[in-house]
């Protein structure tokens, strides 16, 4: 079975290009050249050295001792959390960038949910001397406030999205509705793998370099590439697109994706897409997400911005439906608690987000001693107003 | 030939086409509009299909959308609504929407049901060309439904011929880069682009619109293209007159005249 985009840019029935006419002329020409562009030689040269100098690539692969003694497995963290801006999200967007500028755009357009998206792009703008504008929904603006500060200082644009639930699916729709009304000198830098062909694959590939470089740094660890687990929390899914990527033709090893299950499941507040979901198309691609019978989207519920999206991208939509990939869910309040638990045994906050893939090792029931890895998406700074008010006890 | 053909065959120019969202102001105001634009003089009209998530819409049809899912319009609802509309209406009706409602309702039954009703056109801006003729012309045609593609600034000319062969009805032309109700100046370059199209002599009638809102940015687009579609100012004026629809139709629609 094939997981990667086929040459019409679906995996299995899902994905596609699901655009209006007035997208047409942008995304066409992406779909025509976006491999051309950059497997080239010095599109290569230049990421390879800003991931290295810039970001700080490549990240650790930590063995986190007290944790694999309390769970009996040998648990690695990816630790993408000690990126340059604090998340794997800035993987896709120095990709992006470079090739914004091969495209001759002068002007950035991102969405932002958590902010670590909207910053990573806001960075890379500052960095190559582009115009960056960053749709952003209100409550999102308010929960996590210190990163859209952040984008502020590195010179970036924030504009509220004020339409439906204010978070950021809305932020996407915004997005969309710039790079309408601004086709010829603006690039969307979509941060996770939604939105038309070739974007969820383009961003995949650009954040695979998570799974290649976990390939050799176990083989220098243990002495093999494949691990037996790979877990991930999936929002739109790009950090487990990543993490996923170069393992997704290795039968022998387990992937774990982890929703959002906010509430509960089944509370109605929740972003578990793949129990909650149906296949439509929505921002552009065909895939699982959470709506009325009537085809209207329903609004999702997480503690953490960066998962709270009704959909997933066509890749995971696929991943799911084919049962290569395992899909768990995790509770606001299963996330906290392994927040705490990870701060308490391996000095390390992570990141809401991150913390609903550690929340599962709990139920993996996979034989002991097994090689687990965990992708640590990203760092707990951003998170410190919910922390605060969560753990009334600091 | 359906209604949207015979129409273009007997009126080359100032061709008029209304925009309203159905279930907006009122779950059930759509047959009281349509039969108002009617009496009115309006040669075509275009019910939006509600969507949570419109993303080629400007804040006036997101808030027509909005307010219509809340009223509790859904397709089936709507089908029930545009029953018997036939007996009242005989202008050309299109409808006009996003693919993901249609896709969930089925969209086999989707096209079957609106024929049913009497329906002539669809417009499906997300819907991929390639997918139509794949897997939906045939049926388009096996049913004399038009299906009406949109063309924009940016569409090569090439590509307008490719639409243009592929369609059947009229080609909505999209005035300039913008969501809908943009602010849209019609300079120099809205007039060359609609020669363009003009003197590609194609075998559809075309339509202008987004960004058309009174008799001037309408006799703009009528000189070069067979007429234009309003929605944005057309939603704004009903929802400032929601307590006297027809009224409100009926004024709106005069200061075309």
């Amino acid at each position: 079975m094939a997981f990667q985009v086929d040459k019409r840019g679906f995996y299995g029935p899902y994905g596609g290009a699901y655009i209006p006419e007035m997208l047409h002329q942008n995304i066409d020409y992406l779909q025509r050249n976006y491999l051309e562009i950059i497997n080239s030689e010095d599109f290569i040269k230049e990421m390879d050295a800003l991931l290295k100098d810039y970001i700080g690539r490549p990240t650790p692969l930590y063995f986190a001792k007290r944790l694999s003694q309390k769970y009996g497995y040998k648990i690695y963290l990816k630790r993408e959390d000690l990126c340059h801006t604090g998340a794997h999200k800035v993987n896709n967007t120095i990709g992006q960038i470079l090739l914004a500028k091969r495209l001759g755009k002068t002007r950035i357009i991102a969405e932002t949910g958590a902010g670590q998206h909207g910053v990573a792009t806001a960075t890379v703008c500052a960095l190559m001397d582009m115009k960056c504008i960053v749709y952003m929904g209100e409550v999102d603006i308010e929960r996590q406030a210190p990163n859209v500060k952040r984008m502020r200082m590195l010179g970036a644009e924030v504009r509220p999205a004020t339409s439906g639930s204010k978070t950021l699916k809305d932020a996407t729709n915004e997005a969309m509705r710039d790079w309408i009304s601004h086709p010829d000198d603006t690039h969307y830098i979509i941060g996770s793998v939604v939105g038309p062909h070739p974007f969820p694959d383009m961003v995949a590939r650009f954040q695979s370099i998570i799974s290649k470089e976990i390939r050799w740094q176990l083989q220098e660890k243990e002495g093999r590439e494949n691990p037996d687990y790979v877990i991930a929390c999936v929002g739109g899914g790009s950090n487990a697109a990543g993490a996923f990527y170069h393992f997704l033709d290795e039968k022998d090893v387990h992937l774990v994706a982890v929703e959002a299950a906010g509430h509960g499941v089944n509370s109605g507040m929740s972003a578990a897409t793949t129990i909650l979901g149906k296949p439509g198309v929505l921002h552009g691609s065909k895939t699982l997400f959470m709506q009325t019978l009537d085809g209207q989207v329903v609004e999702p519920h997480s503690i953490s911005a960066g998962l709270d999206y009704p959909g997933i991208g066509p890749i995971h939509a696929w991943l799911f439906e084919s049962g290569r990939a395992q899909f768990m869910s995790a509770t606001d309040q299963e996330a906290l608690d392994s927040v705490m638990e990870l701060s308490r045994l391996e000095g390390i906050i992570p990141a809401l987000e991150s913390a609903h893939a550690l929340a599962k090792l709990k139920e993996l029931n996979a034989p002991s001693d097994s090689i687990v890895i965990v992708n640590l998406s990203g760092r707990g700074d951003k998170d410190l107003d919910t922390y605060i008010r969560e753990f009334k006890n600091l | 030939m359906n209604r949207i053909q015979k129409l273009f065959l007997d009126k080359k120019e100032n061709v008029l086409s209304i925009f309203i969202t159905a279930g907006f102001p009122y779950l059930d105001s759509l047959p009281q509009i349509l039969i108002a634009l009617e009496a009115a003089g309006v040669d075509m009209v275009e019910i939006g299909i509600p969507f949570s998530d419109p993303t080629a819409d400007g804040p006036a049809i997101q808030h027509s959308n909005n307010v219509a899912i809340k009223n509790g319009m859904t397709i089936p609802y709507l089908f029930s609504q545009l029953k018997d509309i036939r007996k009242k209406v005989s202008i050309p009706l299109v409808l006009m929407g996003y693919l993901n409602p249609p896709m969930q309702y089925g969209f086999d039954r989707f096209i079957d049901d609106a024929v049913a009703c009497g329906i002539d056109g669809i417009i499906l801006p997300d819907l991929p060309m390639e997918e139509y003729l794949d897997s939906y012309q045939e049926k388009f045609k096996s049913k004399n439904l038009s299906n009406i593609f949109l063309i924009t600034p940016q569409t090569s000319e090439q590509r307008i011929q490719w639409i243009d062969k592929e369609s059947e009805g009229f080609i909505y032309v999209v005035s300039t880069n913008t969501i809908t109700g943009g602010k849209v100046d019609f300079e120099d370059n809205q007039k060359d682009y609609f020669s363009k199209v003009r003197n590609l002599q194609l075998k559809n009638p075309a339509l202008v619109g987004f960004g058309i809102r009174d008799k001037s940015t309408f006799n703009i687009a009528a000189k070069y293209l067979q007429g234009a579609i309003i929605g944005t100012a057309f939603i704004k004026h009903i929802e400032a007159h929601s307590n006297r629809i027809e009224e409100a139709v009926k004024e709106f629609i005069e200061t075309f005249n």
